[in-house]
């Protein structure tokens, strides 16, 4: 079929056409502009917060109290409740992240998720957005835990740079996990599937990893698990750096490679399974 | 025009056919090509050709599973074609969907500005989205509320807002960055007859004020009557009648024919009461008759 040449563009809106000439700014200004919507409504509805707190406080005033004083679990020269408390952050911070799906679900059922998609955003921003949301959400989790901790008598580091360094890798370990969540909302696309796999996912992912006892103690299969969890390197790092007599593993400098590395990659992947959430 | 356009025999009522415009018509701003949507076995859009000119409100009528949220959604780069292509606002839907999407502006069926947000705020993060300099986000954002009328409600939160309001909302944050053409997927569904005129005027001020093109979906046969300057009625993925409310009418050779009767002709479902189903029935005939 022959159709008549196309009329050019509009005039008016020809200004708007443009492309910012640095992407890599438009792109981070976008990614921002996610996160900061997601902090205001988190600002407004801070009950989420607060609810999110009980379930730390149990492991770490009942748990952690119990086998602190049952000495069942060799942590060198920890004290086991000291070596848990970063294993706690880590585990709050997987809770909160490996859910953010359903608030994707949500969205998604309310065709958010469709406009968003319809404005001139790269993929990869919109998921890294949701991502750092999801990562300063989990920030509270780290004030708590540090309360928490504090009156425990744990022997903290409070020095400005180990503090930074923590509560970056608590950005960074919900970061990795929400968009984990993201994708798998994008593959079932339903509430109560998601509930499912979510419920199915966190155990395994907390149990195989050195959240709650050293890798030293698991049987070598699990061990193997454990290594290839970035929870495990999540844990090791705050382990570091939170505490006073903290020991790395790992080394920081992998710890963060793979922190950062899953983070990137499950970006890419979030990118390109999130527009199939609007289909 | 192509053969799976407006075939012939289903075409007993001799309705004016989607041909080539003549020289004198304005070009068109949105083409679709064999535009094709298959769901396992079902074909949602089936070889779709289809042209829209500029600055016109282009209306998608249909009964249910139609195929038109379905159009509209691969023309808005939500949902990849199984075959077939279109250019909206001259750029290719497959190799430039990014460029596709600076140029529209698209409101999907359920109402869903961020609850959460207040109506500033909404606007605002689409003004970022959409790259508006900064410079120019504040005014453009308080244009914005003022033709959607919603200054006093600009600081409150969404939730707050009646069904109307976040429709009138979602429409100029739609329009932030004056796209040459705006989708608006059943813009009135579920709203009162007030809302529902106010929703009109503003899509007409838009079309008045920037020469906007439209294309809307939409089940209501007044609505159609009083926005749409074309109307493509659908049914089972394919264009089965095209044409102006008034050629539509007129090709039904009845007089006094309403759009609810070419509805009910073309979709094979009477849309209100037995009259109307015997308007059709008499139309029926008289098309047989006149061959």
């Amino acid at each position: 079929m022959t159709l008549p040449p196309l009329a050019a563009p509009r005039p008016d809106s020809a200004d708007l056409l443009r492309v910012p000439a640095w992407s890599a700014w438009s792109f981070l200004l976008k990614t921002l502009a996610i996160v900061a919507m997601d902090l205001r409504k988190l600002r407004r509805d801070p009950t989420e917060l607060l609810t999110r707190a009980i379930q730390p406080a149990l492991w770490l005033m009942v748990f952690g109290q119990v086998f602190t004083h049952a000495r069942a679990i060799p942590t060198g020269y920890l004290p086991y409740q000291d070596f848990m408390t970063p294993g706690i952050l880590a585990q709050s911070v997987l809770f909160i992240a490996i859910f953010y799906g359903i608030a994707v679900i949500w969205e998604r059922d309310l065709g958010i998720v469709h406009k968003l998609l319809v404005t001139p955003t790269p993929r990869t921003a919109l998921v890294l957005g949701k991502g750092l949301s999801a990562g300063c959400r989990a920030l509270s989790q780290a004030f708590i835990i540090y309360f928490l901790a504090w009156l425990l008598g744990v022997k903290l580091d409070w020095r400005p740079q180990a503090v930074a360094g923590v509560l970056i890798v608590v950005v960074l370990g919900a970061a990795l996990f929400s968009t984990f969540s993201l994708i798998i909302a994008c593959v079932v696309k339903t509430r109560e599937r998601f509930m499912g796999i979510g419920q199915v996912l966190t155990m395994p992912l907390f149990f195989a990893s050195n959240a709650i006892y050293p890798l030293a103690m698991m049987p070598w299969w699990l061990r193997a698990i454990a290594w290839g969890n970035p929870l495990t390197y999540e844990v090791d790092a705050l382990r570091t750096m939170m505490l006073v007599n903290g020991v790395s593993e790992f080394g920081l400098t992998v710890d963060f490679l793979v922190l950062v590395g899953t983070t990137g990659i499950l970006t890419g992947v979030g990118a390109w399974f999130y527009p199939r959430l609007a289909q | 025009m192509s053969d799976n356009l407006l075939p012939t025999e289903s075409n007993p009522a001799g309705l004016p056919e989607n041909r080539a415009p003549a020289a004198a018509e304005p070009a068109w701003i949105i083409e679709t090509h064999s535009l094709t949507k298959r769901f396992h076995h079902l074909t949602a859009v089936d070889g779709l050709t289809l042209a829209v000119s500029e600055g016109q409100v282009f209306g998608l009528l249909g009964p249910n599973g139609a195929g038109k949220t379905t159009l509209m959604k691969m023309l808005v780069t939500l949902l990849p074609p199984t075959s077939g292509t279109a250019i909206v606002a001259g750029y290719d839907l497959l190799g430039q969907p990014a460029l596709v999407r600076r140029s529209i502006g698209y409101v999907p069926q359920l109402l869903s500005a961020d609850g959460m947000l207040t109506g500033y705020e909404n606007l605002l993060l689409f003004a970022q989205l959409y790259d508006l300099p900064r410079k120019d986000r504040a005014a453009r954002i308080d244009q914005a509320l003022a033709s959607a009328g919603l200054q006093d409600a600009a600081r409150r939160l969404v939730n707050t807002y009646s069904g109307g309001m976040i429709r009138r909302l979602e429409v100029v944050a739609a329009m932030l960055h004056r796209p040459p053409v705006l989708f608006l997927d059943e813009p009135t569904v579920g709203l009162d007859p007030v809302a529902r005129h106010a929703i009109w005027r503003q899509i007409k001020g838009l079309v008045a004020e920037h020469g906007t093109t439209v294309v809307i979906t939409t089940h209501l046969m007044e609505e159609a009557d009083a926005l749409c300057d074309r109307i493509a009625i659908m049914n089972a993925g394919r264009v089965c009648a095209l044409g102006s409310v008034d050629e539509l009418k007129a090709g039904m050779q009845v007089p006094g024919a309403t759009l609810d009767d070419v509805f009910s002709h073309y979709s094979g479902a009477p849309t209100k009461t037995g009259e109307q189903f015997r308007d059709i029935a008499t139309t029926r005939r008289s098309a047989a008759r006149l061959g």
